[in-house]
């Protein structure tokens, strides 16, 4: 079945409210209206207002409450709608949801997910634009999800709705459109397994989110140069999948990383010291990183096209990394 | 006829010296260097905890506060896991994780203490749409100061609960201090029930030194609030004798006034009231004395001698 990343998003949370009575969905907007993105579209009609609840605009008591519900019996999703407010909601997140399970001894468990959708490239301006998904990934006790694509949107939702853990769940604007082949079928993918998106054995590039599609397209020209590129997605970043990008490093001996988010202290900065902290023998290369600059994101177009990392970055970054670094472009020989 | 029975007043009785026992043996500890850390003492508040708790049973949710200890042992904590959580060894609340502001037992409802002023009325508000969905008349009481009121999770939560109609009691204790701070620096409003007409639900101010007040106006509140009548705000006026925490010297306080505030002992009184006009034997509460003090003998004992955890103990519980 071909479907679009958000009605993926959609008959995720639909199935496992039909599957399971104690989810229920909760958010600004959420119900009558459908989502700001729609993507709670037509589910106020199937589970009535008990389970798709509208609130105030209060992230910090919305975040706050999907503790009190979950530790009490519930499923939570809530939504919080641009990834941007989490600002105001970080308390619930970080010294209430990530810490309850550990600060009582392991008493509490706290299956809730936060759907938020982040990232640029629809002239959203500052406060609606950003991929703050590195401030999350450094909390121990919340695992993080981003999806690339309509199939992985769907079964990783589907899991982090039946995993017993706070779910950071990030959707990207930019792909709410994008289509894909998603079965009839129940399925879910299991959260921390990583995807090869495409083999190859010259460099490893890891990506994250929509940034997976532009490394894609980049994957191409390449490819027509003569340098093959291995793609990952993490598909979640917290727990990451280091053993997969490990493996690919020990093949390609080459790493790049590519994110949205602002390069100083991104997840990118992690993955790499965490492969030179384990496979340094392995590497043929410095690690290069294509993330955004250490700005805001900017609302007009060619500010935020400026700012968009994308696929002539990535294949500029390849480059620096492989053409004239003892690399043959005839193969790794 | 007393309107009260005597197993209500003789354990509203035992609740409050358990508490102030409790704080009394922990500040002694504490003093010893037995116990690390911070601990936030509830003496002289007593009967606030204790008249509420009186009407939950373990079903009940309550959430609580950095002066959290009265509010655990009213809904019934074992004292000797807790004493054990604030020595930081493995048999605590918490495996020693957690420590004095942490005291979890979700078995009976105790939605933890809370290390961030305010966290816990959001969290109450979660378990009002579990108690509404569960549909069987359980209630939550989020315990917080006045000091609370200043943040914004009170005003989120107290104007969710009311949209939502959650059958949520938000208690305010207060005690005259946020932190170090008197009620008049930071409070624009006398009262705090003022605040909960701006969110359209019904408030109430009682004496919070006055344990058969709070426990019989709260009675009647929690009944209504079974009955899906809530939420509810009610304020009750107490004092905090003790320091914000242990080993604070209190400057800021005028003098006299907390000696002022012990004349009006909400134990003490009681202890009178009981023997003048209940007619309840000394005896009886002699031996509620020495009982409770026999069980903090044995929570001192257990807690000394408990392990701490191993140190590698600090990986497990993250992740479920």
């Amino acid at each position: 079945m071909l479907i679009r990343y958000n009605k993926a998003i959609n008959s995720a949370l639909k199935e496992e409210m039909q599957k399971d009575p104690t989810v229920f969905i909760a958010g600004e907007d959420v119900a009558n209206a459908g989502g700001s993105f729609g993507i709670t579209r037509g589910l106020l009609d199937e589970f009535g207002p008990e389970r798709v609840i509208d609130t105030p605009i209060s992230e910090s008591a919305i975040v706050g409450m999907a503790v009190g519900a979950s530790s009490t019996g519930l499923r939570p999703v809530i939504e919080i709608m641009f990834m941007d407010f989490i600002a105001v909601c970080f308390d619930p997140i970080i010294n209430q949801a990530a810490k309850m399970r550990y600060m009582s001894g392991g008493q509490m468990t706290l299956p809730l997910v936060i759907r938020t959708q982040s990232g640029a490239g629809v002239n959203a301006g500052p406060q609606h634009s950003q991929s703050l998904e590195a401030l999350l990934f450094h909390i121990p006790g919340i695992k993080v999800v981003m999806p690339s694509n309509p199939y992985d949107a769907k079964g990783l939702l589907k899991a982090s709705i039946r995993d017993n853990n706070p779910v950071v769940f990030i959707e990207n604007k930019a792909l709410y459109g994008m289509k894909g082949e998603v079965p009839e079928e129940d399925y879910t993918i299991p959260l921390g397994e990583a995807k090869i998106v495409k083999e190859g054995k010259d460099v490893t590039i890891v990506a994250l989110g929509q940034m997976v599609n532009k490394a894609m397209a980049a994957a191409q020209t390449l490819e027509n140069n003569g340098i093959s590129p291995e793609i990952i997605d993490p598909r979640t970043i917290s727990p990451l999948d280091t053993e997969t990008i490990k493996q690919s490093v020990k093949k390609t001996g080459r790493l790049i990383i590519v994110h949205e988010a602002v390069k100083i202290g991104g997840v990118g900065a992690e993955i790499a010291a965490m492969v030179q902290e384990e496979v340094f023998d392995y590497l043929d290369a410095p690690i290069q990183r294509v993330a955004a600059p250490f700005t805001p994101v900017p609302y007009s177009k060619p500010l935020e096209n400026y700012y968009l990392p994308n696929e002539n970055d990535i294949i500029q970054a390849v480059n620096k990394i492989c053409v004239g670094r003892q690399f043959s472009i005839a193969g790794h020989s | 006829m007393s309107q009260f029975s005597n197993d209500t007043l003789l354990s509203l009785y035992q609740t409050m010296v358990k508490i102030r026992g409790f704080e009394e043996r922990v500040s002694s500890l504490f003093a010893d260097g037995l116990i690390p850390g911070f601990l936030h003492l509830y003496i002289g508040q007593e009967a606030v905890a204790s008249g509420i708790c009186e009407s939950l049973s373990k079903e009940d949710y309550i959430t609580s506060t950095h002066r959290g200890h009265g509010h655990c042992i009213a809904k019934g904590a074992d004292v000797k896991k807790m004493m054990a959580e604030l020595f930081g060894k493995e048999t605590g609340y918490c495996k020693g994780k957690g420590g004095s502001m942490h005291v979890v037992d979700v078995d009976l409802g105790i939605l933890g203490a809370n290390g961030i002023v305010g966290a816990g009325m959001p969290i109450a508000v979660g378990a009002g749409i579990t108690a509404k969905t569960n549909n069987d008349g359980q209630v939550v009481i989020p315990f917080f100061g006045e000091g609370a009121t200043g943040i914004g999770y009170f005003h989120e939560a107290v104007n969710m609960a009311a949209v939502l109609k959650l059958p949520i009691i938000f208690v305010c204790e207060s005690n005259q201090y946020a932190e170090f701070t008197p009620r008049e620096t930071h409070l624009p409003v006398k009262t705090i029930v003022e605040r909960g007409a701006a969110y359209g639900i019904q408030s109430y101010l009682i004496n919070g030194n006055d344990v058969l007040e709070v426990y019989q106006t709260m009675k009647t509140i929690i009944n209504r609030t079974r009955n899906g009548e809530g939420p509810f705000l009610v304020e009750c006026v107490t004092n905090r004798w003790s320091g914000h925490f242990e080993g604070d010297p209190q400057r800021y306080r005028p003098e006299g006034e907390i000696d002022e505030w012990k004349k009006n002992d909400p134990i003490k009184n009681f202890r009178s009231l009981l023997l003048s006009e209940y007619h309840i034997q000394e005896s009886s509460l002699l031996s509620i004395e020495e009982a409770i003090r026999s069980e903090l003998d044995d929570a001192e004992k257990f807690s000394r001698e408990s392990p701490l955890p191993d140190e590698l103990s600090t990986l497990e519980d993250v992740y479920a």
